[in-house]
């Protein structure tokens, strides 16, 4: 029996196909996985993912702890309720997990890191905190497993979830920017935390609230037309947006240049000391070997992860995460590939050579095919 | 509970069978199987004219989540794949045991159909499997 989030009952009494993910039960899907997905890309889906880990820091030089432990660089965010996406490097500069930051004040950062991580990456931050302290001021770690945490997302889902706030508070909600979040009012109640942040490729908001109001607040969605989603649509859905997930297409063995997040590691100010940085720039003087590809299978079949990638004259490469599109009717990859930019491939799909296009990812995003 | 349709005959692996009025059989998945397979989005069958062996594999139905083999029932000679199944592997969803067949075969000996599990033994099978 693996652990269950606030809304377990609530996913078997709505007839969830539920799975292991991480050591966590969720729900895989609720109906089909496809209807969900389009729900998600033409009005709005909701998925439970009270799994992940939400760890509010505090404490007076949270900021200079978070600029040494994490590959980009919070001296980026300045406005309160900016978010971040970043990922936290071992010394050799394998990436222990993906996150998102959020700049609350100067003295208070949330971050909400993966499930299946949260173990090492609280084990992680804590022993690094200690080091980093070295008896100056604390910083304090707290787990808020009193929060659950429901994605709301699709071109409907603002509008969806601020029928469920006050006038002033939906106000609030609806002005949140790209990547931003921020605590809403809710009267006499506690407020919910919402961010305008996803995993989908589509607006959309993360809502971070009581684990008791959870039920009913998904209830109420559903009401609205929300349909419940699982994690299925929720790996199409992010794949078709060329986001990676943690274990698949990237870990501790890999680093971040052959894994599509070059753009997160702030490699300037050459004077930020973050771990991992020396590993990666001993990396990057010896030249990167390997980079991340976006395939389009050209054939019929499907790609899935640890197929075989063949670039012709080059080498090898494997597919980190592959999948069919239902956006796109065929089927999509990422994967990771020798350096060098070859327009096709082939991939050994179940002993059959077949054809696959390279692109950049993402291959979807607001709804729309971003293919040729 | 899944529908298991009285007239046809079954195996461990979920595909069930269809004596034709010429001899030659229908086979498929249960719905059981496309039930747990989820939304199927690609489905291979394999060629006419192919000798297939007890247990071996024929064909491959993939749905968004992952890919199954399907295994031969009995030995037999694949008369036919489902063309239909190439453009619409939904159909196995829809109607697994009507348009959603996946291939016609010549058995090698008709007895061997009627030695596969019935509709009561296949049911009984999915409840100690725990569905």
């Amino acid at each position: 029996m693996g652990r269950k989030t606030p809304l377990f009952a609530l996913h078997q009494e709505l007839g969830a196909r539920v799975v292991d993910f991480g050591g966590w039960d969720m729900p895989v899907q609720y109906s089909s996985q496809i209807a969900e997905h389009h729900a998600v890309r033409g009005d709005s889906g909701v998925f439970d993912v009270s799994h992940m880990c939400v760890l509010d820091l505090t404490g007076a030089r949270v900021r200079p702890f978070l600029r040494r432990l994490l590959a980009n660089d919070v001296g980026k965010l300045t406005l309160p309720g900016k978010a971040l996406y970043s990922c936290m490097l071992n010394e050799a500069g394998g990436v222990i997990d993906d996150l998102i930051v959020y700049y609350l004040s100067e003295s208070f950062f949330r971050i909400v890191v993966n499930a299946g991580t949260r173990d090492k990456d609280m084990q992680w931050l804590r022993s690094q905190a200690r080091e980093f302290e070295r008896g100056a001021s604390a910083i304090d770690v707290r787990e808020r497993s009193d929060l659950a945490m429901l994605a709301v997302q699709g071109p409907q889902a603002r509008t969806k979830v601020a029928q469920l706030l006050s006038h002033t508070g939906a106000g609030a909600a609806l002005a949140l920017e790209t990547f931003c979040g921020s605590d809403i009012d809710r009267g006499a109640q506690a407020p919910w935390f919402i961010a305008r942040t996803g995993y989908t490729g589509e607006d959309g908001f993360e809502v971070m609230l009581p684990s008791g109001e959870a039920q009913e607040v998904w209830r109420s969605l559903n009401r609205l037309g929300v349909l419940s989603c699982g994690l299925g649509a929720r790996d199409t859905l992010r794949l078709e947006a060329g986001m990676n997930l943690y274990g698949n297409d990237m870990d501790e063995t890999t680093h971040p240049f052959e894994s599509g997040l070059t753009w997160t590691v702030a490699m300037q100010p050459g004077e930020r000391d973050f771990i991992g940085r020396a590993a990666l720039e001993r990396i990057r003087a010896a030249g990167v070997g390997a980079r991340q590809a976006g395939l389009v299978l050209e054939d019929r079949g499907i790609l899935r992860s640890h197929q075989k990638v063949l670039v012709a004259g080059v080498g090898e490469g494997q597919i980190t995460s592959g999948t069919y599109s239902p956006t796109l009717e065929r089927s999509i990859a990422l994967a990771r590939v020798p350096a060098g930019s070859p327009a096709r491939v082939q991939v050994d799909v179940r002993g059959k050579l077949l054809d696959a296009r390279v692109v950049k990812p993402p291959f979807v995003r607001f709804g729309k095919s971003l293919l040729n | 509970m899944s529908n298991v349709p009285a007239d046809l005959r079954y195996t461990k692996s979920h595909e069930w069978l269809r004596t034709l009025p010429d001899g030659n059989v229908e086979v498929g998945i249960t719905d059981h199987a496309q039930e747990a397979l989820g939304d199927l989005v690609f489905v291979e069958v394999p060629e006419a004219g192919r000798t297939l062996k007890a247990g071996e594999s024929c064909a491959v139905v993939e749905s968004v989540k992952a890919a199954s083999d399907v295994y031969a029932p009995i030995a037999c000679t694949v008369i036919g794949g489902n063309p239909q199944l190439a453009s619409e592997p939904e159909a196995i969803n829809k109607d697994p045991y009507g348009s959603g067949w996946l291939m016609r075969i010549r058995p090698g000996s008709p007895a061997e159909v009627a030695a596969l599990l019935s509709a009561a033994e296949y049911t009984s099978f999915l409840a100690a499997e725990g569905e």
